[in-house]
């Protein structure tokens, strides 16, 4: 009897400090982000709980342009990120033979260097007088008129570097796991490489893209940092908006209350996503 | 080996009874793989092989004898490194498998799990840019062949081990190929069903008509549906010839050893008796075998333990070595009798436990080991002749 007791309490015993950890650091921080971004008055005055929708109100219409920059800039990085990871994971995968493991460590060997460090490192490549720009502007190849630090591209691009390994391992896994008597199959079914590719490859991987684009687009789509360190006034992304409210504003109601529509936004976004391209579907599609 | 240039003309003749073209031929086949270190390794070592049409064909050995290999280069999913695989007479040694007219059932059933049974049988069809009307019909029939009509919607997952391999099976028979390879399709299957699939199999041959090349490590599989078998071992083929010629007259110790169980006799021919070596055998035994030519040297004598009877006296002629019996296994229609002989070697006899059996013994018991001499048989390499593949 004591030993059935103790094998019904082990699953929840399992689950205990996991749980523990997300409810405190969590859920009740969100839950008082979510009561922040309804009060109002100021850091002189204190705020008081007014249960004001004021705030969302507001910083939709003082913020909009920098929220649909946030998501463009998000969609066009994640489609350049699995333009840039499927090839590599599938050359990994189907070609990198017993040394597999090397390149995938070479592929998390900038993790090694924080985010910031590395961002910065592009802003001293990028930078007008910098190693990229610098010759090419001081022999007249480019006008001098001509930069790349401060413009989409640059904060797109260091949105994209940032995110391929996210992308590459999950593609990649989806790619492992495929039999590769299957690929066999399919050229001993007259398919040749490229419809191999299509009819068989590319379906059985959407699963790794899936998880892919979930590991990418809601990173990228709410990062402050590239936009920051890599763009100018043009640039400025919704995270970096928060980030002014709450660090120099400190305008907390507000800046809760933006945090608020923009998770509401993603988790919109990937639940859209999820029931247009979930897995199930995204396999029945390709079938035919 | 062979026809390393030039023209490709094949060695070994088609079998009778087996159709008169040859489905696939093979000429000198090697593949020899190098290993990171450098090493080499012939897998498959010089192979000679005629398959006729609409034969169904085995090749059987233990793991790592080639047998794979060759199928495997035979769909062209390995390139031989020497000598031509032909189809039809067609040289295709350097032909990918999209382009070659077989079809393979893998060992995996490798079904193609993203899609439903019939997109999974319709895919050859669909890449042959058949007719959609076609391609319906032709599926469907197919998928009655191996019974399972009305499973088209089913995706893989959600089918038995034993319907996959049939949704394997008319996967690749829809395309109607000129051979069909089989990489031991039954190996993942339950004792049961695999013998339940054998018979299935054997049936489907006939009706299609289509030549089978089947590869497996069990001999049973291969005696039950073979019209020829090769045995392999070492990357070649220790014997080719019908389930009957090479179970009753292997050419190899290691084919008498591989395919059942045998008793192996070695002797020195005292005299020729006819056409019967009469050998030296040690206590009061007798042991005869037939052989083709005269002979004088040492003999291999093998009989099979369904051969041997065991009797109290020794019978007036036959063969007879006397023994003690050192083990019995009880297996309700047989019991398996192993007797030890005067020089210590264990022989196996399989007595039948049917109306007139008169044996049992305990171990312990002294007997008498007795055979026809018909029923023995000399290895290969010790005068018999007319046995291919013999060294």
């Amino acid at each position: 009897m004591r030993r059935r007791f103790a094998a019904a309490l082990t699953p929840y015993a399992l689950i205990f400090p996991g749980g523990l950890w997300i409810a405190i650091f969590f859920v009740v921080p969100i839950v008082a982000m979510l009561s922040l971004s309804t009060m109002s008055g100021n850091l002189l005055t204190g705020f008081q709980q007014t249960f004001t929708f004021s705030n969302y109100a507001d910083v939709l219409s003082l913020y909009h342009e920098q929220f649909i920059r946030s998501i463009i800039y998000g969609v066009i990085a994640t489609v350049a990120v699995i333009a840039i990871s499927y090839p590599m994971a599938y050359w990994i995968s189907l070609y990198g033979g017993a040394r597999k493991p090397t390149y995938l460590f070479l592929l998390l060997l900038p993790f090694f260097v924080t985010f910031v460090l590395r961002t910065l490192s592009w802003q001293f490549l990028l930078s007008d007088q910098g190693l990229l720009l610098g010759p090419l502007h001081n022999a007249g190849i480019v006008p001098s008129s001509f930069h790349i630090l401060a413009t989409s591209f640059a904060v797109i691009s260091g949105l994209v570097y940032y995110s391929v390994p996210f992308m590459v391992l999950p593609i990649y896994v989806a790619l492992e796991r495929i039999n590769r008597e299957v690929l066999e199959a399919a050229s001993d079914l007259y398919a040749n490489k490229v419809q191999t590719f299509l009819k068989v490859v590319l379906p059985l991987s959407l699963p790794g893209v899936f998880a892919g684009v979930l590991l990418t687009f809601v990173p990228v789509t709410s990062d402050y940092i590239s936009a920051q360190i890599l763009g100018g006034t043009g640039q400025v992304m919704i995270g970096n908006v928060i980030e002014t409210l709450y660090i120099q504003n400190s305008d907390y109601p507000q800046a809760a209350a933006l945090s608020f529509v923009l998770m509401f936004a993603l988790l919109l976004g990937i639940f859209a996503y999820a029931r247009a391209l979930g897995t199930e579907d995204v396999l029945e599609v390709s079938a035919a | 080996m062979s026809a390393t240039t030039g023209s490709v003309t094949p060695e070994v003749g088609i079998p009778p009874g087996t159709g008169t073209t040859a489905a696939i031929s093979l000429v000198g086949v090697a593949k020899e793989y190098t290993s990171r270190r450098g090493d080499s390794v012939r897998a498959v070592d010089g192979i000679d092989l005629t398959i006729g049409q609409g034969e169904f064909f085995s090749m059987l050995g233990p793991s790592g004898c080639g047998k794979t290999t060759t199928l495997r280069m035979i769909g062209g999913f390995e390139e031989a490194t020497e000598g031509h695989v032909l189809l039809y007479g067609e040289d295709v040694t350097n032909t990918p498998p999209n382009r070659r007219d077989v079809n393979m059932v893998f060992q995996s059933y490798a079904l193609f799990p993203h899609m439903d049974v019939f997109a999974n049988v319709a895919f050859g069809l669909r890449r042959a840019k058949v007719s959609k009307h076609e391609i319906t019909d032709r599926v469907k029939e197919s998928l009655a062949l191996v019974e399972l009509s009305g499973m088209d919607k089913r995706k893989p997952s959600q089918l038995s081990g034993g319907q996959q391999q049939r949704v394997a099976l008319a996967r690749a028979l829809v395309n109607r190929p000129r051979a069909l390879l089989l990489d031991e399709p039954l190996g993942a299957l339950d004792l049961k069903l695999r013998q339940t699939m054998q018979i299935e199999l054997k049936r489907i041959q006939r009706e299609v008509g289509i030549t089978f090349v089947y590869v497996t490590h069990d001999q049973g599989e291969a005696l039950t549906m073979s019209d020829r078998v090769a045995v392999m071992n070492g990357g070649r083929i220790e014997q080719l010839g019908t389930p009957k010629a090479i179970y009753e007259r292997p050419a190899t110790r290691f084919t008498a050893g591989f395919i059942g169980t045998s008793n192996i006799i070695e002797g020195t021919v005292e005299r020729m008796d006819g056409n019967l070596a009469v050998l030296s055998v040690p206590g009061e035994g007798r042991a005869m075998v037939p052989i083709e030519a005269p002979h004088n040297g040492h003999i291999e004598l093998t009989v099979r333990p369904e051969k041997i009877s065991l009797c109290a006296e020794p019978p007036a002629d036959g063969c007879a070595l006397p023994g003690t019996v050192t083990e019995v296994v009880y297996l309700g229609t047989s019991t398996n009798y192993t007797v030890t002989t005067a020089d210590g070697t264990e022989m196996v006899a399989f007595v039948q436990n049917d109306a007139s059996a008169r044996v049992d013994l305990d171990r312990g018991d002294r007997t008498w080991l007795c055979w026809r001499p018909e029923h023995g048989y000399a290895l290969g390499g010790s005068g018999q002749v007319g046995s291919e593949g013999a060294s």
